[in-house]
């Protein structure tokens, strides 16, 4: 029977037979070189009496599970630690990683490697990280029992495997990633409310890892999603350059929310750092209570003159094209900055373009002030069915909007 | 009338917000298992006990602080630890242990339902299945925390034990005598409490589920200050109620006639001066404690196991994606439940032997968590200190030494 895979709990205490066919020992460990390929096994750490030699891919003729490894070499160097070498046995197994795929932590029970034959020699790759029962079986039974019979009694039990490719490992020293490297690109590519999920599983030196070094826009969208406390504790644990590049990614409202949750101390470091810009929205908006209007609203919308036309609105829209996607009304404020009305977006799209804006407001303007308590915030929403509320500072001037989504955060929280 | 409604509602806010981890932990600690213990120590021996509780004190605020300090220095729990450091075959065997000892203690909590209720002859055939699908419920739909103030709020009860233990008139010299004088008798059934109070006490599903408790806070490494000194409060309430009740019931039950008790209604009378609340305080006392803590042990058995073994695990998470978390859950609470129904089933006599088997397997959770906490790589500069080290391991010595003491005999038919 020729079976091409095999297993991480087989391959260690495989035998290791050289040219003449004398057993030199057995295989204790087995490494990666990931900056060479990222899969295939570079090194197989043998323990050959007391000490441990290393056996390099390519001295190797064969590999079964029945007549075990086969060398072509006899030139084999005593195994020494190198940082470029990901060492299965005690990096890997037993350790959490990132199942990209499936959008979840997991944790290492076993590899599945796949026996290749290039014409020379055969090589292990690893194809299968393996988690469930089936693979504490074959964890618990190595040694005792017989491979082949481990084999067999894990039939009936359903494989439950990742795919290698589907894996990031996560290293919380920065050097030793650089390394073996490691990227987190993979993380990027997911939806951020996931990979603040996944963060969130995860202890805090690896969730530091991650906001190091992931891209600061997708770094922000995650953290956005992330329960208030661990931000902080996130934000804090950063070199306050890249907080400050991630908090300004952020929108105003949540970055003040997240700030207000660090002590004075860091959230200024965090602020030095950041453009002038962003720094005094977010400034602005951490005045605010935090159970208030003024603590809930942000400062993201689209504001238009009293006077303005369908036409106008189109050409600002056009303007602010990185808020459409949450945006749904305009609010128009006269000469001194007061709001006057507010345009549901939807009429727009039934107006004609010379139309005045204001025609199309809503008939009763709601708002409230920025002292406004949270609790009469979320009355006004239930009680006219609102998507947006404008905010108002003492002398009437528009101050922000509150959105649905920052009402379902604060009912959330409750 | 409103100024003293006001008042009440400051202090509750305040009581609240001290509530913490360490806290929790330690309330749960005086769940029936240890009601029980405590009650059947000063029943039987008098204030003889007393002298343990000084020793049980002291290591029990080392061992809760190291679990917490390795929750705020690691971020991880104490099986994931286990797990990482020590390898599947040695986690699977602690999680079985767990699994076996914990569901002892679950059997103890619903043998504390029906032996509470019982006191107002409320068949355990209809109390036990009750609490059983009511606790299960609670925690699967999710609204466990906030009953949880509940129950935290009905541990006043305890306070009972306190007057009680003042106004039973014990004989506070020999009491304050035998707190410090310790008294070591080669006999079995003396032997046997001692194992059953430091089990009750210092019980192993406490150290894995303090220090989930502290990881899920997110507390870290640099707030850890402040949360120590609520996991060592916690220990002194934990122990102070001890106190109390083993002085209530010397001193109502000990001082009249030596007695090993056999059922809630014996154990009660160390509230008899409250006359005809006494059994009414008594039942409420250890119903409340006992569902209390049949919502906190499940939950974390089932927690600690899925996080070791790489399962997926939390209430949070559909039955369908994580079958092996809900299926120990459900499985715990159906097996704890259910063998208390056996007709005749000694409810107090297996609640005692649940806190013996408790500290019998506590050393074998110590053990790891020593070379954890040792572990330079692992916890920084949060590594034990070496007074911490030497307690522990003079209390893994001691109580491996007297658990097989204990054993020795037994097999040798000494009774």
């Amino acid at each position: 029977m020729l079976d091409n895979f095999l297993f991480f709990t087989e391959l260690t205490s495989l035998p290791v037979n050289d040219v003449k066919g004398r057993r030199i020992g057995r295989v204790k460990d087995a490494a990666l070189v990931p900056l060479v390929n990222p899969s295939r096994i570079d090194r197989y750490l043998v323990g050959a009496g007391a000490a441990w030699l290393t056996v390099r891919f390519d001295q190797i003729q064969s590999i079964s599970l029945d007549q075990g490894i086969f060398l072509t070499d006899e030139h084999l160097t005593p195994y020494h630690d190198d940082e470029y070498m990901m060492r299965l046995g005690r990096d890997l197994l037993d350790q959490q990683i990132i199942d990209v795929n499936g959008r979840k932590v997991v944790r290492v029970t076993d590899l599945t490697f796949e026996i290749r034959n290039d014409g020379l020699r055969d090589t292990l790759t690893i194809r299968d990280v393996d988690i469930g029962i089936r693979s504490i079986l074959r964890r618990l039974l190595q040694g005792v029992v017989p491979p082949r019979w481990i084999r067999r009694l894990q039939q009936p039990i359903p494989p439950n495997s990742i795919a290698w490719e589907f894996c990031n490992v996560v290293e919380p020293d920065p050097q030793r990633r650089l390394r073996l490297n490691l990227s987190y690109q993979k993380l990027e590519e997911m939806h951020p409310a996931d990979l603040a999920d996944i963060v969130e599983d995860l202890a805090p030196a690896e969730r530091e890892a991650i906001f190091e070094t992931i891209d600061s826009e997708v770094a922000a969208d995650a953290l956005s999603e992330i329960d208030p406390k661990m931000q902080a504790s996130i934000l804090e644990s950063l070199e306050p350059e890249k907080a400050a590049d991630i908090v300004e990614e952020m929108s105003p409202d949540e970055a003040a929310d997240a700030l207000s949750e660090l002590e004075d101390e860091t959230s200024e470091e965090i602020l030095d750092e950041m453009d002038s810009e962003p720094k005094t929205e977010v400034q602005e908006l951490l005045e605010f209570e935090e159970d208030t209007a003024g603590g809930l609203m942000n400062t993201e919308y689209v504001v238009l003159p009293d006077d303005a036309t369908v036409n106008d609105a189109m050409k600002a829209l056009q303007e602010n094209e990185e808020l459409l996607e949450n945006l749904n009304t305009i609010f128009l404020i006269d000469d001194e900055g007061r709001l006057s009305a507010s345009i549901p977006l939807a009429r727009l799209f039934l107006a004609a373009e010379g139309v005045r804006l204001k025609t199309l407001g809503s008939e009763s303007l709601i708002h409230v002030t920025v002292e406004e308590h949270q609790d009469r915030v979320l009355e006004l929403f239930d009680k006219y069915n609102l998507l947006t509320l404008p905010v108002v500072d003492d002398s009437g001037k528009l101050a922000g909007v509150i959105t649905a989504d920052d009402v379902i955060s604060v009912l959330r929280q409750k | 009338m409103l100024k003293t409604l006001k008042r009440f509602r400051y202090h509750l806010a305040v009581f609240f917000a001290v509530i913490g981890p360490g806290f929790i932990t330690a309330n749960v600690d005086n769940d029936s298992g240890g009601i029980f213990t405590y009650s059947a120590a000063g029943a039987r021996y008098g204030y003889l006990p007393l002298w343990t509780l000084l020793p049980i004190t002291l290591v029990l605020i080392i061992t809760q602080e190291m679990c917490s300090r390795m929750g705020a220095a690691t971020g991880k729990g104490l099986s994931d630890l286990i797990r990482e450091e020590f390898g599947l075959r040695i986690t699977f065997l602690m999680m079985a242990l767990l699994v076996l000892v914990n569901l002892t203690n679950v059997m103890a909590e619903f043998a504390g339902v029906a032996s509470s209720l019982e006191l107002f002859r409320v068949s355990r055939y209809i109390s036990v299945p009750l609490a059983a699908v009511g606790v299960w419920f609670l925690a699967v739909k999710g609204n466990y925390k906030s009953v949880e103030k509940i129950f935290l709020f009905g541990c006043f009860l305890y306070v009972t034990y306190i007057i009680s233990g003042f106004l039973v008139k014990p004989d506070w010299k020999t009491a304050a005598i035998y707190s410090v004088k310790p008294v070591l008798m080669l006999e079995p059934g003396y032997i046997y409490m001692l194992i059953g109070m430091v089990g009750t006490t210092i019980a192993p599903w406490m150290q894995f589920y303090l220090q989930s408790a502290v990881v899920e806070k997110g507390i870290t490494a640099k707030e850890y200050a402040a949360s120590r000194v609520e996991v060592i409060v916690g220990c002194i309430v934990t122990d102070v109620v001890a106190f109390f009740i083993i002085v209530a019931c010397a001193g109502a039950i000990y001082s009249v006639k030596p007695t090993d008790i056999q059922d809630a209604a014996e154990a009660a009378v160390a509230l008899k001066p409250f006359g005809q609340y006494a059994f009414l305080l008594f039942s409420a006392g250890l119903l409340n404690a006992s569902v209390f803590a049949a919502c906190v042990l499940p939950l974390s058995t089932a927690y600690s196991v899925c996080e070791g073994l790489g399962f997926e695990s939390g209430v949070n998470r559909r039955m369908g994606e994580a079958p092996v978390f809900y299926g120990l859950y459900t499985l715990l609470i159906a097996v704890g439940a259910g063998v208390t129904l056996i007709p005749s089933f000694p409810l107090v006599t297996m609640i005692l032997l649940s806190q013996v088997l408790n500290g019998m397997l506590l050393p074998f959770v110590l053990i790891p968590m020593i070379l954890l906490i040792n572990k330079h790589d692992l916890m920084g500069e949060f590594v034990n200190p070496r007074w911490f080290n030497l307690i522990a391991w003079i209390t893994v010595v001691i109580i491996i030494g007297v658990s097989m003491a204990y054993i020795g005999f037994i097999l040798r038919g000494v009774h």
